[in-house]
């Protein structure tokens, strides 16, 4: 029973980063940009986190320069991709190999080891919530030992989701995005400005993307080492895709991988008839059911109609 | 009164490229006023420049009576000018309340809007004959549906002028009559309608007023009531127009291309073409009239060999090569075949020209050895066969999308008469061609007639097929209803192509 309750509570755990990057992602799509770089936001995200909070022994001021620094990679997108009218899948690959360059480099300048930041104290952490008076009840006690042990940061991740579901749906903004995505000339025509709609969705892309980051080094780990995302960010990607660019079906897609990802933590060493499974091939599971799944158990995904496209104003 | 749009001296230029040259235009109030010319004559730039897509160079705008600045499409907009553009400005995914609310949501949240435009919606249903289902997918309504919450988009925005840019070029003619009813409904309730187009009887029929574009310039406005086509087709294209082609009696030869008991069936195993026969000669144009879907189209892909019979002969010069299926083949013994859909079995919008016209053709030796392809050589053929044919600009490296319909049209033409064919066979040859062009092209094919090849012409447009073809063959519902000679008349030939037959084929 304890086993199912770990599994469940890591599931939680480790959706949290794919949630908020599938849904930077989402809100970047939606508009028409590409945004193969997840990965690298959420990168240079855990490592300005790690690095900030260490210097100043705060996880907030980490999170908060995290999100800087985030949002500054996503401009870095938004300009090329934007005003630049450049490809935005050479851009996002661009953006994802400078920051994990540079979290390297920069990691190893700073605290000389070898790239690694220095392991952070708890105030430098964003710990789960803790309810110890609760888990003795019985039902009520498991559900928050599944629930109620998880950082604020995981919170914020599930409440984005709703957030976003309604602000694309009921809003202004979301309508207007979601027509920029379709038709940018559409919303150029009825006088809207196409390039500011879409600044602002690579912006909130960043800002997710650096919670996200924040998250990985600050919460689910005590100090960011190389490379440490593990392409979270590309199987955000993909529950995107799975999800039909909607934000609802992403939460459970991103769950689905959160729950592979926990399996293969708890399944390491785990043997069939005294035969050893090896941990490679446990960790393999996420990304092989992934391109199953996409490959042939969803139907047809369509995108975005303008998405990778520069918006050029010529008729 | 005061006219709703004055146009004052306005002037553009792109580049080398004058666009529009000081034009000045007045547009009464309550009235539809057309401005018509050719493609690449300036229209579309003038009603852009009224629309804040672009600025002018110089030149001054007054809207009822006051000089405006028109920065953006915003601008436009709130001065009351809304604008149906040629290709729809529509998120196709969207209801069409959200298309209609976007850009004019009033709020932060849209649902207060969404209500607002439902009602309006079903106002402007009742006084303008423009029904349409609001929570409809846009993408999924017919273009003519479409085309109508393009207007009712203009019209929740308070627009008091619209602007139409050629808006019947994609409706049926039921629908376009059914939009001119509208446009009518509409002045009478005191808006002011701009028409764009270059179909000059349309101009007839709905206008109040023309005026007549020919490069970049306003070269005459009219009371539409004292103009007749002749005298507009005349300023459109600065010289007198021959509305009907001239040609010599045909002198026709031995039998070319013989079709027998052609049959063929689509998916469904429904007879598309039903037991066709006929045969096309030496030294003739044969004709085939008949309401667009009627089976011609499936005809043309049969001939041409791009789909093979189910049962029936394509005899060409004594073979039968319909069982073949093979376009390349067919070309190869000597068909040249202009297909109806030029942008996208015609040529490839982003090739170049050069490029484009030789599709179809770039396997041959004389364009390079081998796997090779000698780029001098397609450059150079391009420019020849474009001087030859008129193509404006004569750039074969210009991408094939940058061209106007007919000169797209024509750079095709020339590839294929130029291939020296036996057999011609030609596909709505003027369509979406300005009458400059349409005019060329006409005489391309007789030429090609009197130097004794043969010709198959498929056209939708009755008064084309009427002055091109010797004989005139008629298509209904995948048959031939009948044969009739070029004097046949409109009604004659109206009566086949509503399947009322008077003799077995």
């Amino acid at each position: 029973m304890n086993l199912y309750i770990e599994l469940l509570a890591s599931t939680i755990r480790m959706s949290v980063p794919l949630i908020l990057a599938c849904i930077a992602g989402l809100w970047s799509e939606r508009s028409g940009i590409v945004d193969i770089g997840l990965e690298g936001k959420m990168l240079i995200a855990a490592f300005v986190a790690a690095s900030a909070s260490a210097v100043f022994g705060s996880a907030w001021i980490g999170l908060f320069c995290a999100v800087l620094a985030s949002v500054a990679f996503a401009l870095v997108h938004g300009y090329a991709s934007i005003n630049q009218r450049g490809n935005q899948v050479v851009s996002g690959v661009a953006i994802n190999m400078l920051a994990a360059g540079l979290a390297v480099v920069l990691g190893n300048e700073w605290f000389k080891e070898g790239g690694r930041t220095p392991a952070l104290p708890p105030e430098g952490r964003f710990l789960p919530f803790e309810f110890p008076m609760l888990y003795d009840i019985p039902v009520v006690g498991t559900f928050a030992k599944i629930f109620l042990t998880h950082s604020i940061l995981a919170y914020f991740a599930f409440a984005i989701v709703p957030l976003s579901a309604w602000a694309l749906a009921r809003t202004r903004f979301g309508l207007r995005l979601r027509a920029v995505g379709e038709n940018p000339q559409a919303v150029d025509t009825a006088g809207i400005s196409v390039a500011a709609l879409r600044y602002r969705a690579v912006i909130i892309a960043g800002v997710l993307c650096g919670v996200a980051g924040a998250f990985i080094s600050t919460s689910l780990s005590s100090s960011f080492v190389r490379d440490m995302t593990a392409g979270s960010g590309f199987m955000a990607l993909a529950a995107l895709i799975f999800a039909n660019w909607r934000a609802y079906p992403a939460l459970g897609a991103c769950l689905l991988f959160g729950f592979l990802q926990a399996i293969g933590n708890f399944a390491q060493g785990a043997s069939v008839d005294g035969f050893q499974i090896p941990v490679q091939f446990i960790n393999m599971l996420p990304y092989v059911l992934t391109v199953v799944l996409l490959a042939g158990f969803i139907g047809k995904s369509v995108p975005p109609r303008a998405s990778g496209i520069p918006y050029v104003k010529d008729r | 009164m005061t006219p709703a749009i004055e146009l004052i001296g306005i002037d553009k230029r792109f580049g080398s490229v004058h666009a529009n040259k000081d034009v000045s235009l007045a547009i009464a109030t309550g009235s539809i006023h057309g401005i018509i010319g050719e493609n690449g004559a300036g229209k579309s730039t003038l009603m852009s420049i009224l629309f804040g897509f672009y600025q002018a160079d110089a030149g001054e705008i007054r809207v009822k009576g006051k000089p405006v600045k028109i920065r953006s499409s915003s601008d436009a907009i709130a001065l009351g000018i809304g604008m149906v553009h040629q290709h729809f400005m529509l998120v196709e995914p969207f209801t069409v309340l959200e298309n209609v609310v976007l850009g004019a949501e009033g709020g932060r949240l849209i649902g207060p809007a969404l209500v607002k435009a439902r009602a309006e919606l079903v106002r402007l249903a009742k006084d303008y004959e423009l029904e349409v289902d609001p929570d409809a997918i846009v993408g999924e309504l017919p273009v003519g549906l479409q085309q109508r919450v393009e207007i009712l988009k203009a019209l929740f925005r308070g627009a008091e002028t619209l602007i139409l840019d050629e808006p019947t070029g994609v409706l049926t003619p039921d629908e376009a009559d059914h939009l001119f009813r509208i446009l009518r409904t509409l002045t009478d309730q005191g808006k002011t309608v701009i028409l764009i187009t270059h179909k000059l009887r349309e101009i007839i029929a709905i206008t109040d007023h023309v005026s007549v574009m020919r490069r970049g310039e306003v070269v005459a406005t009219r009371k539409t009531m004292e103009t007749d086509v002749m005298e507009l087709a005349e300023l459109m294209v600065g010289r007198r127009v021959l509305m009907h082609v001239e040609k010599g009696p045909a002198t026709p030869g031995e039998t070319v291309l013989e079709v027998k008991n052609l049959t063929w069936k689509d998916r469904k195993g429904i007879a598309r073409v039903d037991n066709v026969s006929f045969s096309v000669r030496k030294g003739e144009i044969v004709g085939i009239a008949g309401v667009s879907g009627n089976g011609q189209s499936e005809l043309l892909d049969v001939i041409a060999g791009i789909t093979r019979p189910a049962s029936g002969q394509v005899i060409f010069e004594g073979k039968d090569i319909g069982i073949l299926g093979d376009p390349r083949h067919m070309r190869a013994e000597g068909l040249a075949h202009v297909p109806e859909d030029r942008q996208h079995r015609g040529l490839i919008g982003s090739f170049d020209a050069a490029e484009s016209a030789i599709l179809g053709w770039h396997h041959l030796d004389s364009l390079g050895k081998g796997y090779r392809l000698d780029r001098d050589k397609v450059i150079a053929r391009a420019k020849s066969e474009m001087e030859e044919f008129d193509v404006r600009p004569p750039d074969p490296l210009l991408k094939s999308s940058k061209f106007s319909g007919g000169n797209q049209q024509k750079l095709i033409i020339a590839r294929e008469i130029k291939s020296d064919p036996d057999l011609l066979i030609v596909g709505q040859p003027t369509r979406g061609v300005d009458i400059g062009a349409i005019e060329y092209i006409h005489k391309r094919i007789i030429q090609l007639r009197d130097e004794g090849k043969a010709v198959l012409l498929v056209s939708v447009e009755l008064d084309e097929i009427r002055s091109m073809s010797d004989r005139i063959l008629v298509m209904f519902a995948g048959r031939v209803m009948g044969e009739r000679g070029p004097d046949a008349t409109e009604r004659e030939l109206g009566l086949l192509m509503a399947g009322v037959a008077q003799d077995a084929a």
